[in-house]
């Protein structure tokens, strides 16, 4: 069997509505929604603090659209916004479901204010298109962050709340297409050219500081034990990981200054940097002004 | 920056097809990101699962100015095309 074209091998008939490939599945098909035996309100929490860091960061990557500095990494980045924002909305259906108070994901991700978003700091922070960074920022931040989810993940896997395992399962194959998007980047970038190291030097520089955050246990995390991951275990993972792509790049690591916290608090107590309110603004106005809004 | 990267022909298989055939082609720096960058835009449709990526500076190809001397001999050439068997009924897959 062979075809002219890749597209005409896909079309299915009886799905004629779909332009190119079939077989999608749905995420979570077959998946126990039961809620474990756990503080509902702990287990709410913590599903809000990993939409999120997801839902956050899929913003600040999805400000590159039209921005990249070339076509195809422009599809690239959108490719791994969307990857993020699946990932948050089933994260933040299931705060919904266990919280029991009928917000579904869009009240949780349009209606909620800053101090009410749980996120760490690193998915936040300026990196560029705008202020803040640039294209070699950008990838920095995705190295960490991939890097640091998928060591948590890969532990959530095990989780008793069969939903938050099924999630980290599926969210580890993107992730780790993330991960190696971001190292290629940062490998070329930091062994390119002078002006090319030099940018990657800054942008690693600049999101060093929140990697204190990713791994400080939050009283919620703590009190899950069995449910959550504890964020103390993925320091060594990580840093491993870093370590390696950094060596590969030619690229030193910074030393640890961790970013300042306000009297000891952070995004996962609710606490954000300034630029947080500007992304909410853009994030959430559409929603806000026209309620309940559709494509 | 575009001036700068080469450009490379992509092919993809996908899920029912035998062969890889070509889709487009897309700017990268080099090999591996090619194959990246061809995940990324030419299979974010469940298209493939597999790519090849050439150099587009290593094809060598037919001219169109020799479309003819090339193409047009085979025009008339009836006799090449195997439709001249008588094909029995019971001969599956044929």
């Amino acid at each position: 069997m062979s075809f002219d074209n890749a597209y005409e091998s896909l079309i299915d008939h009886e799905d004629a509505h779909w332009a190119f490939g079939t077989g999608f599945t749905e995420a979570l098909a077959g998946v126990d929604r039961d809620v474990p035996d756990v503080d509902r309100a702990d287990l709410a929490a913590y599903c809000l603090m990993l939409g999120d860091d997801a839902l956050v960061l899929s913003h600040r990557l999805a400000e590159w659209c039209s921005r990249a500095p070339e076509l195809e990494e422009d599809v690239a980045l959108a490719n791994i916004a969307l990857d993020l924002l699946g990932q948050a909305r089933l994260l933040l259906t299931r705060a919904g479901e266990v919280e029991g108070e009928g917000r579904d994901e869009d009240a949780l991700a349009f209606l909620r204010d800053e101090r009410d978003f749980r996120n760490v700091h690193l998915a936040e922070i300026e990196c560029g298109p705008f202020a803040g960074g640039d294209f070699a920022t950008t990838v920095a931040r995705l190295l960490v962050f991939s890097s640091w989810k998928i060591a948590q993940y890969s532990r959530l896997r095990g989780s008793a709340d069969p939903v938050l395992a099924a999630v980290a399962a599926k969210g580890l194959k993107e992730l780790a297409y993330h991960r190696d998007h971001a190292a290629q980047w940062v490998v070329r970038l930091g062994d390119g050219t002078d002006e090319s190291h030099e940018r990657m030097r800054a942008g690693i520089e600049r999101v060093w500081p929140f990697l204190d955050e990713l791994y400080a246990p939050h009283p919620v995390e703590t009190r899950l034990a069995g449910v959550a991951v504890d964020p103390a275990e993925l320091r060594s993972e990580v840093d491993g990981v870093l370590d390696a792509v950094l060596s590969a790049a030619g690229l030193t690591r910074p030393a640890d200054v961790p970013a300042a916290r306000v009297n000891g608090r952070a995004g996962r107590d609710g606490v954000h940097t300034e630029s947080f309110g500007y992304l909410l603004a853009e994030m959430q106005h559409l929603h806000r002004s026209l309620p309940g809004a559709k494509w | 920056m575009s001036s700068s990267w080469p450009l490379w022909e992509v092919f993809v298989r996908g899920k029912r097809g035998l062969n890889h055939v070509h889709v487009g082609s897309l700017h990268a720096p080099d090999a591996e990101m090619a194959v990246r960058n061809a995940r990324d835009v030419y299979t974010r449709r469940n298209e493939g699962v597999s790519i090849w990526v050439v150099p587009a500076a290593s094809i060598t190809a037919s001219s169109p100015d020799e479309k003819d001397p090339f193409f047009e001999p085979s025009g008339d050439k009836v006799y090449r095309h195997p439709t001249f068997y008588e094909i029995p009924e019971d001969v599956p897959h044929l």
